[in-house]
């Protein structure tokens, strides 16, 4: 579908009238998103609700201070920290009407999102090796969904960045394109958000003393 | 929606403007500020935990505090909310969803908590 949309407004970006028709069903667009964001904000809010009820019940299975292994979560949280700032960078290109700089910032912000990625499949590998699997405990089952669904979030945002990558590549900077930029832009800020959160709730707390 | 919010800085919006031909919203220095902002909003709990400078409730406020200012650091640095257009639905939505969201995170915890049958 978004393809077809695609090709029905690639080669009339520039016309003038009823551009502003064209221009509110395009925020209009954003807008909806902006409304799946909440809704997301919600379901992120019961798996949260969810792990702080059952982060004390380990069953016998090892506890947050025992499994975390700091030097890696914070490498991950300031890898999605610059990849939200290169996002933004992504936008600023495409205001200024800069094909390559906005393909170039996508680039870079979907390969520190890959390496994000990256670094929490080899964590989530180490401590199913070690024996904390998601049947462990309460407390790992509450875990691995928490932050098992933001990797997803963020895993899905990849291949859609890449198909956005694509795309710009093949009808430039489109009032479809531009908010399309727009609105992935906002699910990487949001991805941000939510994984600032699980970094405090999750990991800080986790192994902060009592 | 909010993309589009830097037209409230200009009366009219002229078709260069809406083409996106020169920049609309958001400027370098509101994402190099935000940026800024949110390491340092990362760093400071991280000191204080990895360091065990607070301890119970203190550290939780602190870490908390923190993680929230991030969140609005986010959402007026990175996501322009503060530049919206005037009806701002955009903002509206947010406080529901908060709304929604602090009832469901607050009840849920409460009641999985304090009223559980089976202990």
């Amino acid at each position: 579908m978004a393809h077809s949309v695609d090709r029905a407004h690639s080669f009339s970006p520039h016309h003038e009238y009823g551009h502003n028709g064209h221009h509110d069903l395009e925020s209009l667009r954003t807008f909806g998103f902006w409304i799946f964001l909440i809704t997301d904000c919600i379901l992120f809010g019961t798996l949260f609700a969810t792990y702080m009820v059952l982060h004390g019940n380990t069953n016998g299975g090892p506890t947050p201070e025992e499994l975390f292994e700091m030097p890696g979560v914070i490498a991950e949280t300031f890898i999605l920290l610059t990849s939200s700032f290169t996002s933004g960078l992504a936008v600023l290109a495409m205001n200024r009407g800069n094909r390559k700089g906005l393909i170039g910032w996508l680039a870079v912000t979907a390969l520190l999102g890959a390496s994000f990625i990256a670094l929490e499949v080899t964590e989530f590998a180490h401590m199913v090796q070690d024996g904390a699997t998601i049947g462990t405990s309460a407390f790992l089952s509450a875990f691995y969904t928490l932050v098992g669904t933001h990797g997803l979030h963020v895993s899905l945002g990849l291949v859609w960045m890449t198909a956005l990558i694509i795309q710009l590549a093949r009808y430039g900077i489109t009032p479809v394109t531009k908010r399309k930029v727009n609105v992935i832009g906002l699910y990487w800020h949001f991805l941000d958000v939510v994984w600032i959160f699980v970094f405090t709730i999750v990991y800080l707390m986790g192994v902060m003393q009592p | 929606m909010m993309q589009h919010s830097g037209h409230s800085n200009g009366t009219e919006r002229s078709p260069v403007e809406s083409n996106g031909a020169h920049g609309s919203h958001g400027s370098l220095k509101s994402y190099v500020t935000g940026f800024v902002l949110s390491i340092v909003l990362t760093i400071i709990p991280l000191v204080v935990v990895l360091n065990g400078l607070l301890a119970g409730t203190a550290a939780v406020v602190v870490l908390l505090g923190t993680a929230v200012l991030q969140f609005a650091v986010q959402l007026v640095y990175f996501m322009h909310l503060k530049e919206e257009e005037k009806p701002r639905y955009n903002f509206m939505t947010l406080i529901l969803g908060l709304v929604i969201l602090v009832t469901i995170v607050a009840g849920s915890i409460w009641i999985m908590t304090y009223n559980q049958v089976a202990h």
